[in-house]
């Protein structure tokens, strides 16, 4: 069906590239996310006092 | 100046090259429902903007708006959230996620600034057209504008993907709410409760936040496929490889089955999150417990917080599982097991089982929270991914539905109860018993649900650019 797939191996320096970015990329996110997370978990703490 | 950003925002141009990595595109989704997830937080407004003209929120003055006027901006908002995300459905299809997800952050953020525009006139018109009516628009279209390209980049793995970005729909209030305090903490010497100043620095920030989520999506060439995948591999018969317009689907007996499997499924779980504070107050108090022993406001708290955690959990880990169990069997879970423990909380009430009571109900807003990350990929499933985009936009109308229709329940049989003297688990009986109800009617309309027929498949290859056609 698809002739285009992302099976061919890219070079190492571009995948080290692509890894960073993803890394990057998911803390840009990750981090207000866990931040959010966090500060509920600290009040959800106040049913288990 | 105009004609380069136009080219930039086109769908030609967010075409992925090969070296990019689809992992970029859940961060990327994620940077718009986080953001526009703020919605959910919007009841820490509730209070200041009931005090702007006293400045003290325990004493309204008598200009000052109602929690029942001010309760209307988020209804407005999620109302317009399923009208603009129907309405505009084909319109992203057709012109590719950046340019949606531009036209998401600009309502979001510029609604935003209307609402401080209208809080500073003390207009509350100005307040449900800027952040109900602009910024509705802007969850409307925030919302379902990455789920077709994550369907298209991970359809192996099309739950694990959506419930990702619909995870952080459920983590945006997480953020949302301590952010506002804290903006509103920081500018109270400026404005009136510190309202106005707030609204202004989130419809910027939101908007900024945003610009990551616009720069960075990608839509995957037309016959890019990951290695090794194979269509269908299940052999479901509920997984088609035809696809079918969003003029066609509505058209279907199982767009409308889904439609009132989303409807029940939303309806019910906002029956929990309505009730959550006041139902474990009343029902666990110092009378049920014993002296000191009963839950305080504080906790109470902690027990919605500890809701919203699960709702986020319970997103991305269904709509996860459905990719193994499958669509169907995974909203039989949902409406079977839910059906057992609605039923269940006002008998765990009654013998004082706390503990149990609040794992009970963080199963059931686990799934409420699954039932919205899971629909995007039963509608894959059934409609193929040519326009499932615009399909989830319409069938989001179900959410704007319960989302009126799930308060006005609850208020309902719980008022009326209270009404007749009874307190606790014994006010809020009837409301879980209707939400056991509904999800049996859930249940029967996901049971009915059945492969789409060809007849209403578009013949012949389909392209993104026809989706506005």
């Amino acid at each position: 069906m698809n002739s285009h797939t992302d099976s061919s191996p890219p070079s190492a320096p571009a995948e080290a590239s692509a890894g960073g970015s993803v890394m990057l990329a998911w803390l840009f996110v990750g981090v207000p996310l866990a931040w959010g997370v966090f500060q509920t978990f600290i009040k959800a703490l106040a049913l288990f006092r | 100046m105009a004609e380069i950003s136009s080219s930039l925002l086109d769908r030609s141009r967010t075409v992925a090259g090969p070296g990019y990595n689809r992992w970029l595109v859940p961060p990327a989704a994620l940077a718009i429902h986080l953001a526009i997830g703020q919605a959910y937080a919007f009841s820490v407004f509730k209070k200041p903007l009931g005090a702007l003209l006293s400045g003290d929120v325990d004493h309204p003055a008598a200009g000052d708006w109602t929690a029942g006027q001010i309760g209307w901006i988020f209804s407005i908002a999620i109302v317009l959230l399923g009208l603009s995300a129907a309405i505009f459905g084909k319109w992203l299809e057709r012109v590719g996620p950046r340019k949606a997800m531009l036209a998401a952050a600009l309502c979001f953020g510029g609604g935003f600034l209307l609402a401080a525009l209208g809080v500073r006139l003390h207009s509350l018109a100005l307040v449900y057209f800027g952040y109900g009516v602009v910024g509705g628009i802007g969850l409307g279209i925030g919302y379902i504008s990455p789920v077709s390209t994550l369907i298209k980049w991970f359809p192996d793995r099309k739950g694990v993907a959506t419930g990702m970005a619909i995870m952080g729909f459920g983590g945006g209030a997480m953020i949302g709410s301590p952010l506002a305090v804290a903006l509103m903490a920081r500018f109270n010497d400026v404005a009136p409760q510190g309202v106005a100043p707030t609204f202004i620095a989130m419809g910027f920030l939101y908007f900024l936040f945003m610009q990551f989520g616009v720069w960075t999506i990608r839509v995957p060439a037309d016959d890019w496929a990951p290695a090794g995948y194979v269509p269908n591999q299940e052999h479901s018969a509920l997984i088609t490889d035809r696809n079918v317009s969003a003029d066609n689907a509505i058209k279907t007996p199982q767009f409308w089955l889904l439609w009132v499997v989303l409807l029940c499924n939303v309806t019910a779980g906002i029956g929990v999150l309505e009730t959550a504070s006041p139902l474990i107050q009343e029902t666990f108090s110092d009378k049920v417990l014993g002296a000191g022993r009963g839950v305080t406001v504080a906790a109470a708290a902690g027990f919605v917080g500890l809701l919203s955690l699960f709702n986020l959990l319970g997103r991305f880990f269904w709509s996860s599982a459905s990719d193994k169990l499958g669509r169907k069997v995974t909203y039989a879970l949902y409406f079977g097991l839910g059906m057992v423990l609605y039923a269940l909380v006002p008998t765990l009430g009654h013998n004082a089982q706390l503990t149990l009571f609040v794992v009970v109900a963080c199963l059931i807003i686990s799934m409420y929270g699954g039932g919205f990350a899971t629909i995007p990929a039963y509608l894959s499933d059934l409609f193929g991914k040519y326009q499932v985009g615009a399909i989830h936009g319409r069938l989001l109308t179900a959410w704007s539905t319960a989302g009126v229709l799930g308060p006005l329940i609850v208020n309902w049989l719980s008022e009326g109860r209270k009404a007749e003297g009874l307190k606790g688990a014994a006010a809020y009986q009837p409301v879980f018993y209707t939400m056991a109800g509904l999800l049996v009617v859930g249940l029967l309309a996901n049971f009915a649900v059945t492969p789409v027929n060809e007849k209403y498949a578009e013949q012949g290859p389909v392209t993104p650019e026809a989706g506005g056609h």
